[in-house]
């Protein structure tokens, strides 16, 4: 059922955009102030964010390893997984972030008769999940082009690469596909196997139906509604945005301020929510510290500074009160001060 | 805080890039393409302009499919005000780059503007390579 309040949730926003931006004079307000301010949240957010996890302490050295760490010559170590220099951690993270190499680990648990427990390799879930990351960073850098005037050749090239089969009239994107198609899978999987069905929640399921809303509505204009869909007039106003000169052309059918609404909602949703794993990715301590703990001593960075207290200086400190009190003491209080104390 | 240089350094290289429009052209950016009107003088085109200006290459795709799988190539006639009944026969060449005869002014105005590349002049000749085989 919980995917039915976050489908409920998207098809408002689409609705509010929709209707929101027939009303004269509302285009401005979707055209150009959600747009700032979204991106507004979505920087402070993100840096806010950043900055709270960058501020948690790391008692401990707590990287997750599944290999030989760095031991004595003659036992291989295993690099990769238990990475020693900040070097072999570099490489580590850049295979985790470019090719998400633990998602590749996944497997599959199912429980027979026995009852005995089983694990198999899964590898769907890695290739669907690489495919739509992938597709979704060549979609937004080829949007660039609505906001660069002179269009980088870089740019040029992607979408050249992009649109390769010339399938179609306005081209085929193969990163269209690739998008749709994979967060199709990442629905299905929350939909259809059961264990993560029961642990999905409405923050799960409403990022999946807002990315697929902003890819349906995407690919609706350019192939379908191309009716006012001026790209020229989109570009214009695209480039007064980041110009600080916007400027709003009438004629943009509602479907192109249903798609930037969306977008500017996820901006706004981003930093609070799951999504933030683009900034977490960096500063999970299980993966970016170094597997270096027989060497080195791992020592919280914000354990404040403790001078040892030893047994005898406590009992220098404390000895008239615990004399007092009938507690033993190993050494007793000086006779003359003993002496001293009735006068 | 830990690592205070790496997660500033960080977050700014973040921020620089998702503000990359912003600094690109340091608030500038070239104008909006301006077509040039045909040169033989006509003012209306095959279809009202709004919808030439989003959909041109829907119709190109549409007529294309007529003519080549549907053998249909009949004449395209537009009213103009000013030059009276024009009469084309159906196609890319034959008819859009008989009024805006130049491409370059025309079509790729636009197209360098949005970058888009269509690959229809590897096969179709543009006015000007045709006028440059007939002149050898
Ligand atoms: C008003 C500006 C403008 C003019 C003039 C113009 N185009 Fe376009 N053209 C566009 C835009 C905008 C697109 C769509 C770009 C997109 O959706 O990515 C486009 C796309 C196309 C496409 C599809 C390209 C693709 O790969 O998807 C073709 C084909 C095309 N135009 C042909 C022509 C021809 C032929 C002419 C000249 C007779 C012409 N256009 C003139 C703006 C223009
Ligand atoms: C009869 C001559 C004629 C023919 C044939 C013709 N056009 Fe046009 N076209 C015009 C005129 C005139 C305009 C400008 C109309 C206006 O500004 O109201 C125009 C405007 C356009 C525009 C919008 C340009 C802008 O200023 O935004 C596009 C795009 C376009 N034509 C593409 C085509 C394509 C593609 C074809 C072939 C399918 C074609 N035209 C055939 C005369 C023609
Ligand atoms: C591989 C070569 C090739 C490419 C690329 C190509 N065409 Fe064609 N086109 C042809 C041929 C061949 C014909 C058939 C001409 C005929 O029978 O009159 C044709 C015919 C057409 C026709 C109908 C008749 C005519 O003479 O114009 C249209 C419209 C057309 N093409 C549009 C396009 C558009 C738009 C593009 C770019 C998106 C394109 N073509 C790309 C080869 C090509
Ligand atoms: C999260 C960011 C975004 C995603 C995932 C996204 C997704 C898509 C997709 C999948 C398409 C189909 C065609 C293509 O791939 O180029 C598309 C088209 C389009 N998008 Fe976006 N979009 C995003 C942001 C934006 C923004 C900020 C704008 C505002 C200018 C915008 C305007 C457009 C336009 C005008 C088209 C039609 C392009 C064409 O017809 O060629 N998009 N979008």
């Amino acid at each position: 059922m919980k995917y039915v309040y976050s489908l409920g949730a998207v098809i408002a926003l689409m609705l509010i955009a929709w209707f929101g931006s027939l009303i004269p004079g509302m285009q401005y307000f979707f055209g150009v102030a959600v747009p700032y301010l979204a991106i507004v949240i979505f920087l402070g957010g993100f840096a806010w964010k950043i900055w709270d996890w960058a501020k948690s302490p790391v008692p401990f050295s707590i990287q997750t390893t599944c290999g030989q760490a760095k031991s004595l010559d003659f036992i291989p170590h295993n690099r990769l997984e238990a990475p020693n220099t900040n070097t072999e951690v570099i490489a580590r993270m850049a295979l985790e972030i470019l090719t998400f190499r633990s998602l590749f680990r996944h497997t599959k648990a199912d429980v027979y008769a026995g009852p005995k427990l089983t694990y198999e390799s899964a590898k769907w879930l890695w290739l669907f999940a690489l495919i739509f990351h992938y597709s979704f960073l060549v979609i937004v850098i080829r949007h660039l082009r609505l906001f660069l005037e002179p269009v980088p050749a870089p740019i040029v090239w992607l979408d050249w690469a992009d649109s390769l089969f010339e399938m179609g009239l306005p081209t085929l994107y193969l990163t269209d596909a690739g998008l749709l198609i994979g967060l199709l899978f990442l629905f299905a999987r929350r939909l259809f196997t059961r264990p993560v069905r029961y642990m999905s929640l409405f923050n799960d399921y409403f990022p999946l139906f807002l990315l697929l809303a902003i890819g349906i509505t995407g690919v609706l204009m350019r192939m379908v509604f191309r009716g006012g869909i001026d790209i020229a007039a989109i570009k214009a106003m695209g480039v007064g945005l980041v110009t600080f000169s916007p400027v709003v052309s009438p004629d943009i059918s509602a479907i192109f301020y249903v798609h930037l609404f969306l977008v500017c909602a996820l901006l706004i949703y981003f930093p609070f929510s799951k999504l933030m794993h683009l900034g977490g990715v960096f500063l999970s301590p299980t993966r970016n510290m170094r597997n270096n703990t027989r060497e080195v001593r791992h020592v919280n960075p914000w354990n404040p500074d403790i001078k040892p207290h030893s047994y005898a200086a406590y009992e220098d400190e404390f000895r008239e009160y615990m004399v007092e009190a009938g507690i033993p003491v190993e050494k007793e209080l000086e006779p003359q001060k003993e002496a001293a104390e009735p006068a | 805080m830990f690592n205070k240089s790496l997660i500033l350094g960080g977050l700014a290289v973040f921020v620089l890039l998702v503000t990359t429009p912003f600094w690109y052209g340091l608030l500038k950016a070239g104008p909006p393409p301006t077509p040039e009107p045909p040169p033989n003088g006509a003012s209306v085109c095959v279809a009202p302009v709004e919808y030439m200006r989003s959909s041109h290459m829907k119709l190109l795709d549409v007529w294309r499919d007529e003519v080549i799988r549907e053998a249909k190539r009949e004449t395209i006639v537009v009213n103009d005000p000013k030059l009276g009944t024009l009469e084309f026969g159906k196609g890319l060449q034959l008819a859009c780059m008989d009024c805006h005869s130049n491409k370059e002014q025309f079509c790729d105005s636009c197209h360098e503007y949005v970058s888009a590349r269509p690959d229809c002049w590897t096969c179709h000749m543009t006015p000007a390579e045709i006028a440059s085989k007939e002149a050898l």
